[in-house]
């Protein structure tokens, strides 16, 4: 029951060595030598890190392991003190966060930022890429971008309907409940078509009924060619629709690898238990 | 002492008269640019006198220095509010909101202070201000100076009257760009800005961008309201740039509603109604004896109407926080 493997037959990483840094046959996503501290704590130090194009890859680790950090400095929210990212074989380093969410790496937050005075429709618009209208002077031509905004709010429509979300189109954000806005956060980042998206705890404070409707719409994604990274405590759901964990634990990558074998790793029961512990082990997972 | 009963016709005519005057259009387009500023794009500008200092040296020097024609000298006021607006921006829109309202309040000063400087006073002409730039514009008047225009008991003079409808038909000009730009996608992206820049920027918005559009755009409109008044005072003195205005603006902007079109016109129309109406009830009152001179004497009533304003500003924040036009429901959402 645990992994989620791709329905065109076996595991893309089968032959992969399941070690720290290990290189992957075709990787989107490659971070190279990433270093951040706050002050005399080192919060991400991570040598080399691939990850997988297509595939869910899951970034789990104890409290306080980096792995917000991790994803800010990946996404070019925080700027390390040292190291690169390379998406899609470019170096983003020098990108700041709107260039590489434009690139094709889309967020969500831990803390669910639905913008609650706009609508749930206005939400979902916000997250289209190129937009004429979005450009000062154009905006004030309705003609020069009407049709696009047409295009958007049927895309909108489509991906609202999918999420269920579709009966609450017109209201403020604000009235949805916090599930809901992890939906809402999660399509509208569906709506910039990105290469990849970045789920920062995505079940967190969502009831369970909801839950399961959430991971099945992540589960689908890469069958749309969306390569999905996410963060989460939940180890239920990492078994569940994980193809591929990297753990990480005191801002290092300390294992890495298909679900199955990451619950019996050594050094992943050690940092999460301590040492001399089997609990996870005996867990049926 | 007169001993007549209160004139509450004159009163009211007064009161009419100026909530749709000079006063009341300049600080209705001042509001509307702090709407940007504020209601839109959620940027704290504790200093949009400046800009409509800036919009208002810029269009008199034009003219006094450089001999450019009125429109020219416009677009110079426009440049000037946008070079202040660049200047204020661009090094703190990157960080967080507060340091743009510390930067803000100290730069207003800046340039009122360096206006009546002795240093700039060949340019500037210190305290006494600039006044040979009315010439240009007076031509442009289509109305006869000598003849008063108006409607039954309302009536003003030819200048006074141009500079009225200068102002309120460039009030109407901003409030239609601005209607249109905030019902399209940039609209969105301002608005979404205002609320979670961290949620733009990862849907790939350009925030700092964005913020910098809003803050030049707003300061611009603040400019032309420097104008508006220079025009129809026929003077542009520092001391008419002081803080307190900026403090009046937000005044009507809160009146009104923050972030809602109509709300800057209406909050500063109500606003000097509400001067006028207690400016000429407590002048009366005191004449009349209903108020002891022991309490106040007529000298106060200037000082004392601001107060009133302030109670009633008080008072609106209590039952209806959400300003004249402000949405509850928008508002409720913050709390939950």
């Amino acid at each position: 029951m645990s992994g989620n493997h791709r329905s065109d037959g076996g595991h893309p990483l089968a032959d992969v060595e399941q070690v720290p840094g290990v290189a992957k046959p075709d990787p989107i996503l490659v971070v190279e030598n990433m270093r951040r501290a706050f002050g005399g704590l080192v919060a991400v130090d991570v040598d080399h890190l691939e990850i997988q194009r297509g595939i869910i890859t899951a970034l789990i680790g104890p409290n306080g392991a980096g792995k917000t950090t991790f994803f800010n400095l990946l996404t070019g929210f925080d700027s390390p003190d040292a190291g690169s990212v390379m998406f899609d074989g470019k170096d983003v380093q020098r990108l700041n966060s709107h260039r590489r969410a434009q690139a094709g790496m889309v967020r969500t937050f831990q803390l669910t930022k639905a913008l609650t005075k706009l609508s749930v429709l206005e939400n979902m618009k916000l997250g289209a890429k190129g937009q004429v209208g979005e450009r000062f002077l154009p905006s004030l031509l309705p003609p020069l971008w009407r049709s696009q905004e047409k295009v958007i709010e049927e895309r909108a429509h489509q991906l609202l309907e999918r999420f269920s979300l579709h009966h609450m189109a017109e209201e403020y954000s604000g009235t949805l409940s916090g599930g809901q806005r992890k939906l809402l956060e999660m399509a509208r980042a569906l709506m910039a078509a990105p290469a990849v998206v970045m789920l920062d705890e995505p079940v967190a404070g969502v009831n369970p009924a909801l839950t399961q409707s959430l991971l099945e719409h992540v589960k689908r994604l890469p069958d749309e060619g969306v390569t999905v990274i996410f963060v989460e405590h939940d180890m239920d759901v990492v078994w569940d629709i994980s193809d591929w964990v990297v753990v990480i634990a005191e801002g290092a990558v300390i294992a890495e690898g298909v679900p199955e074998s990451i619950g019996k790793n050594r050094a992943v029961i050690d940092a999460y238990l301590g040492s001399g512990q089997d609990v996870l082990e005996s867990e049926e997972v | 002492m007169t001993v007549a009963a209160i004139d509450w016709g004159f009163i009211l005519i007064q009161t009419v008269e100026t909530s749709l005057g000079l006063e009341a259009a300049v600080y209705a387009l001042a509001a509307v640019g702090l709407n940007i500023h504020f209601g839109y794009a959620g940027l704290l500008n504790f200093g949009q006198v400046g800009f409509v200092a800036a919009g208002a040296y810029g269009m008199g020097l034009s003219v006094t220095l450089w001999n450019l024609n009125p429109f020219l000298a416009v677009l110079v006021g426009m440049g000037f509010a946008t070079a202040f607006a660049l200047i204020l921006g661009l090094p703190t829109l990157r960080l967080r909101g507060d340091y743009l309202a510390i930067v803000t309040i100290a730069a207003a000063e800046i340039i009122r202070l360096l206006a009546r400087s002795t240093t700039l006073g060949d340019i500037t002409r210190g305290a006494e201000g600039l006044h040979a730039f009315i010439g240009p514009f007076r031509e442009l008047n289509p109305f006869d100076p000598g003849v008063e225009y108006g409607v039954g008991p309302f009536q003003v003079g030819g200048n006074q009257f141009f500079a009225i409808v200068l102002g309120w038909g460039v009030t109407a000009v901003a409030l239609v760009v601005i209607w249109q730009l905030m019902r399209s996608p940039w609209g969105r992206v301002v608005k979404a800005i205002r609320e979670d820049e961290d949620a733009a920027r990862a849907l790939g918005k350009n925030a700092y961008w964005y913020k910098l559009q809003a803050l030049i755009l707003g300061g611009v409109i603040g400019g032309l309201a420097g104008m508006v008044q220079a025009v129809g005072k026929a003077t542009i003195q520092p001391d008419s740039f002081v803080p307190a205005y900026t403090f009046f603006f937000w005044t009507v902007l809160i009146l009104g509603g923050v972030g809602r079109i109509w709300s800057p016109v209406v909050g500063a129309m109500v606003f000097w109604a509400m001067l006028t109406f207690f400016q000429g009830t407590l002048a009366a009152l005191v004449n009349e004896g209903w108020i002891p001179t022991a309490l106040m004497d007529p000298t106060q009533v200037n000082q004392i109407r601001f107060m009133l304003v302030g109670v009633g500003l008080a008072l609106l924040m209590v039952f209806r926080p959400q300003g004249i036009f402000g949405s509850r429901e928008e508002m409720m959402l913050d709390v939950r």
